[in-house]
C-alpha cells in the first residue's frame, strides 16, 4: 500500500513511522523547513519538503498513484483541502483526516471529507464509556449504511426492567443485540431473557432512535 | 444587494468601500479588530457612520458568519490572506448558506483554476501579475 502522510508533527511522523516499520510505502509530507531537515535524517527519501496543499507538491508526492491519502497537519482548513483534492481531483479513495477543533467536525462533513479523526471526540468517547452512570454509549456508527450500535444501561424504575426481551417496546428499526449483565460476560438474549436493572444492552438501530430507546432503559419522567 | 466581506485587507476593505459607496448593504468580517482602521482610511465619515457593518470573528466559526449576517448576504467575498480559509469559507457560504454569488481569492493559480472548474468563482491575482509582467517583459525594447 502507498500512503501519503502530509504533516510531519507528532501524529504525522509517528505514523509514517508505524506504517514503515509495517512495510508500507510512505512519503511524509511537510513545510516547515527546520522540521524537514531533522526528520529527513531518519526518514531519508521517504519525507519531502513543501505546502501538502498545493498540487505539484502532491503530485511530486505521487498522489496520482496513492492508495491512502492522511492529512494530519494543525490547520483544519488545510487538511480538509488536501483530501479534498485527493479525493476529487486524483480520485483517491481513501483518505483519512484530522480534525484539530472538534468544532470544525460540521466543515468536513458538509465537505464529504471523511473519516475524521477528532482526538477531543475520541476522548469524550472514552470519558462516556468509563464514567458510570453516564446512560448511553455510541459503539458503533455507520452513516452510510444507516447503522448504529449503542450501549445502554438499564436503570432502576426503567419500563424495560424486569421485562422479557420480547415485551419491551422497542421502536421499529431497532433490536438488542447482547446483554451484559454487571460482572458477568455478555451473551446475545432470546425473547425470554429478563433485563434487570445494572444490565447493559447493546442495541442495533436505525439513526434518529435513540431518544425512543433509551426512554424504555432509563426510569420513567426521567430528563437526558 | 447585501454584501458580506470576509477579510478586510488591502483588496477587501477596498472592495467594501465601493459596494457601499455604490449603495449597497455591506458587512465585513475579519479576525482582527485593527483591520476596522482600513475601513475608515481616506474617509470622510467612520464606515459605521456611513452605514457600514463590522464584526470581529474568525470566519470558519459559524457563530462568526451568523453574526457579521451571513444569512441574508447576498455576495459572498472571500478576501483573507490564507487561500485554504478562502477557500473552506468559500464552499461553508456556498453548500451550507447558499449563497447566490460567493467569490474567494486565491493566489495558487493551480488552485484557482482546478476550484473554477469546480463551480468556484475564483479570482486569482498571481495569474493576473504573471500577464502582465508577461506582457512587459516581451514588449520591444527600444534604445
Amino acid at each position: 500500500m502507498y500512503v501519503i502522510v502530509v504533516g510531519g508533527g507528532k501524529v504525522g511522523l509517528n505514523l509514517a513511522r508505524e506504517l514503515i516499520r509495517n512495510g508500507q510505502e510512505v512519503t511524509l509530507v511537510e513545510q516547515d523547513r527546520g522540521a524537514y531537515l531533522k526528520i529527513e535524517q531518519e526518514l531519508e527519501h521517504a519525507i519531502q519538503y513543501g505546502d501538502g496543499t498545493e498540487l505539484w507538491v502532491l503530485e511530486r508526492a505521487g498522489i496520482q498513484r496513492a492508495d491512502l491519502v492522511v492529512a494530519v497537519t494543525g490547520d483544519d482548513e488545510d487538511n480538509i483541502l488536501i483530501c479534498q483534492v485527493a479525493k476529487e481531483k486524483y480520485m483517491c479513495e481513501r483518505i483519512i483526516a484530522r480534525c484539530n477543533n472538534p468544532r470544525n467536525l460540521q466543515h468536513f462533513k458538509l465537505l464529504g471529507i471523511g473519516p475524521a479523526v477528532s482526538a477531543t471526540d475520541l476522548i469524550l468517547n472514552l470519558i462516556e464509556h468509563e464514567v458510570p452512570g453516564h446512560g448511553l454509549v455510541h459503539l458503533l456508527d455507520l452513516p452510510d449504511e444507516q447503522l448504529e450500535i449503542i450501549e445502554v444501561e438499564v436503570m432502576q424504575g426503567a419500563p424495560a426492567a424486569g421485562l422479557p426481551v420480547a415485551d419491551i417496546e422497542l421502536p421499529e428499526g431497532s433490536l438488542i443485540i447482547s446483554v451484559l449483565p454487571r460482572g458477568k460476560p455478555g451473551f446475545v438474549p432470546s425473547g425470554d431473557t429478563v433485563i434487570q436493572p445494572g444490565d447493559e444492552v447493546l442495541v442495533v438501530l436505525d439513526p434518529g432512535l435513540e431518544q425512543a430507546i433509551t426512554s424504555q432503559f432509563a426510569p420513567t419522567g426521567a430528563h437526558r | 444587494m447585501m454584501v458580506l466581506v470576509v477579510g478586510a485587507g488591502r483588496v477587501g476593505s477596498a472592495v467594501a468601500k465601493s459596494a457601499l459607496a455604490a449603495g449597497h448593504t455591506v458587512s465585513v468580517l475579519d479576525e482582527d479588530p485593527l483591520s476596522h482602521e482600513r475601513l475608515d482610511a481616506g474617509q470622510t465619515t467612520s464606515w459605521e457612520d456611513a452605514g457600514g457593518r463590522f464584526t470581529v470573528g474568525t470566519a470558519i466559526e459559524i457563530d462568526a458568519l451568523l453574526a457579521a449576517g451571513i444569512e441574508e448576504a447576498d455576495v459572498f467575498i472571500c478576501s483573507t490572506n490564507g487561500d485554504n480559509t478562502n477557500l473552506t469559507v468559500a464552499q461553508i457560504a456556498q453548500k451550507q448558506f447558499g449563497i447566490p454569488r460567493v467569490i474567494v481569492r486565491v493566489l495558487d493559480p493551480a488552485r484557482s483554476e482546478w476550484y473554477a472548474e469546480q463551480g468556484l468563482n475564483t479570482i486569482c491575482p498571481t495569474k493576473i501579475a504573471i500577464e502582465m509582467f508577461k506582457n512587459a517583459v516581451l514588449e520591444p525594447v527600444e534604445r
